[in-house]
């Protein structure tokens, strides 16, 4: 069965990967800030910006081509309003705001594709995350993967059935069972979730998650920390950008 | 000698009606290694369920000499580990050091020493090369192993084991026998499967509709309720 390729990124053994979460979560803020004071995004500003996102990338060895395929994902919320502004005429605000959302998206995929979840849910719970959202982040990305298992079997079990073929009557037939099928994944789901409280409880839980180990700031973070801040802050006030 | 775990008259309804346990009497005394056999749906996983409070039935109940009631929880969940059928539902955190630790934390042990002893629970399974794995990982044998570990971190006195060797290939459960004849704890194992059973247990009870209707060796339950691996009747094609 697949895992999530975005898991698979955090474990590489990159310079970024190895950064206090913290620390990537506060350049990620002085940057989609930065981003998002623009009024509109000049070419030399969206180089720059591009720039930093292209360093995460190198400094996390991650693959530039997978980066930018779901930081276009955002494309479809984004273009919508990109569009509406071209055909009114603002041509250069539209593709200012579609710059902004896609070296946005792309800067969140970075900082996530280089940091572990667990490592990053502990940095967001330190940065004042409600610990209630964290834990539900927590159990939803670990049971991720077996929530994913379990579509994917269940959809086996309805190809071995003759789903997948293209007689239109099947193709009928599929729609209903599709609607079917989430059902049977949300009655699963919520199976497992009552025996994992169970299984919780058996071992002392009373409400709250304990962290096994605390975080620590080391030079290199600092350095990165100074380094991301200086540099988002210095482009967007040193960059004309029509703001 | 006093029993470890002490049932008198246990009783179980489920909230649509149906009748779980029907008046259970059983002890464990230390040292015992004790099979539970039976049908599916005789009652087996929801008495040992009770064992540390995860169902609460009527009738008598006490684990180590404390009733199994709200004030003792905390302590029977430490002294009673239970290994659940399906390791995935066990294995809830990040990586496998952190779910092993999250019992010693949970009781409030300090971080450090919490990760000491999850390290020696994972060494004694032989799993302490999979500390930084996140468990979605490992392989069905492996994650057995882990959730064992999570269980004896703990430092318990009792072993609970719901079918441990589902989804075990012949080889992880030799091993899974192998380690479990190592701990010293006194244990319930419920199994379908005879020949594990026989391997590990030194008593055998047989549960049917809620009760426990005969007790002995599992060789002696195996030959009287026919209760054991079969040579299913060949085809007349291959013949």
């Amino acid at each position: 069965m697949h895992h999530l390729v975005v898991d698979e990124w955090t474990r590489r053994p990159g310079w970024l990967q190895r950064r206090d979460p913290r620390a990537k979560l506060i350049v990620l803020l002085a940057f989609l800030v930065c981003v998002g004071t623009f009024r509109k995004l000049t070419v030399p500003a969206a180089l720059a910006l591009g720039g930093l996102v292209a360093a995460g990338v190198i400094l996390g060895k991650l693959p530039a081509r997978g980066v930018a395929a779901r930081a276009l994902l955002v494309a479809p919320f984004a273009g919508p309003l990109a569009v509406a502004s071209a055909l009114s005429g603002q041509t250069g605000q539209a593709i200012s705001l579609l710059m902004r959302a896609l070296l946005s998206a792309a800067a969140v995929v970075v900082i996530v594709g280089a940091t572990p979840m667990p490592r990053l849910l502990r940095g967001m719970e330190w940065l004042g995350a409600p610990r209630f959202f964290v834990l539900i982040v927590q159990f939803l990305y670990r049971y991720l993967f077996l929530l994913s298992e379990q579509a994917q079997h269940m959809r086996l079990a309805a190809l071995s059935r003759g789903i997948g073929s293209r007689h239109a009557g099947i193709r009928r037939v599929l729609w209903r069972a599709a609607g079917g099928a989430i059902g049977v994944l949300f009655v699963r789901s919520h199976a497992r979730a009552a025996a994992i409280h169970r299984a919780m409880l058996a071992r002392g839980f009373r409400g709250s998650l304990v962290p096994l180990a605390e975080l620590r700031m080391r030079l290199a973070d600092w350095v990165f920390l100074v380094a991301g801040i200086t540099l988002s802050a210095a482009i967007r006030l040193g960059v004309r950008s029509g703001s | 000698m006093a029993p470890l775990i002490r049932v008198r008259n246990l009783r179980y309804r489920y909230d649509d009606g149906t009748v779980a346990l029907n008046g259970v009497n059983f002890d464990l005394y230390p040292g015992e290694t004790v099979a539970l056999l039976g049908p599916n749906g005789s009652g087996k996983t929801t008495f040992v369920l009770h064992l540390n409070g995860l169902l609460r039935g009527e009738g008598e109940l006490t684990v180590c000499g404390m009733p199994v009631e709200k004030p003792y929880l905390d302590e029977i969940r430490r002294r009673v580990g239970l290994l659940f059928q399906d390791a995935d539902e066990q294995l809830f955190m990040p990586t496998v050091l952190e779910d092993v630790a999250f019992g010693p934390l949970c009781r409030g042990m300090k971080p450090a020493e919490a990760e000491a002893r999850a390290r020696a629970a994972l060494k004694q399974v032989g799993m302490e090369g999979a500390a930084h794995k996140a468990p979605y990982h490992l392989s069905a044998g492996e994650k057995r192993r882990v959730a064992l570990a999570t269980v004896l971190a703990s430092d318990p006195e009792i072993l609970v084991l719901d079918e441990p060797t589902t989804w075990l290939d012949p080889p992880s459960q030799s091993e899974l026998l192998s380690l479990l004849h190592a701990l010293p704890q006194a244990k319930i194992v419920v199994t379908h499967d005879t020949i594990f059973a026989e391997a590990i247990a030194t008593r055998a009870v047989y549960f049917e509709r809620g009760r426990i209707i005969a007790e002995g060796s599992v060789a002696d339950l195996r030959h009287r309720f026919d209760w054991g691996p079969r040579i299913l009747p060949r085809s007349a094609e291959s013949r």
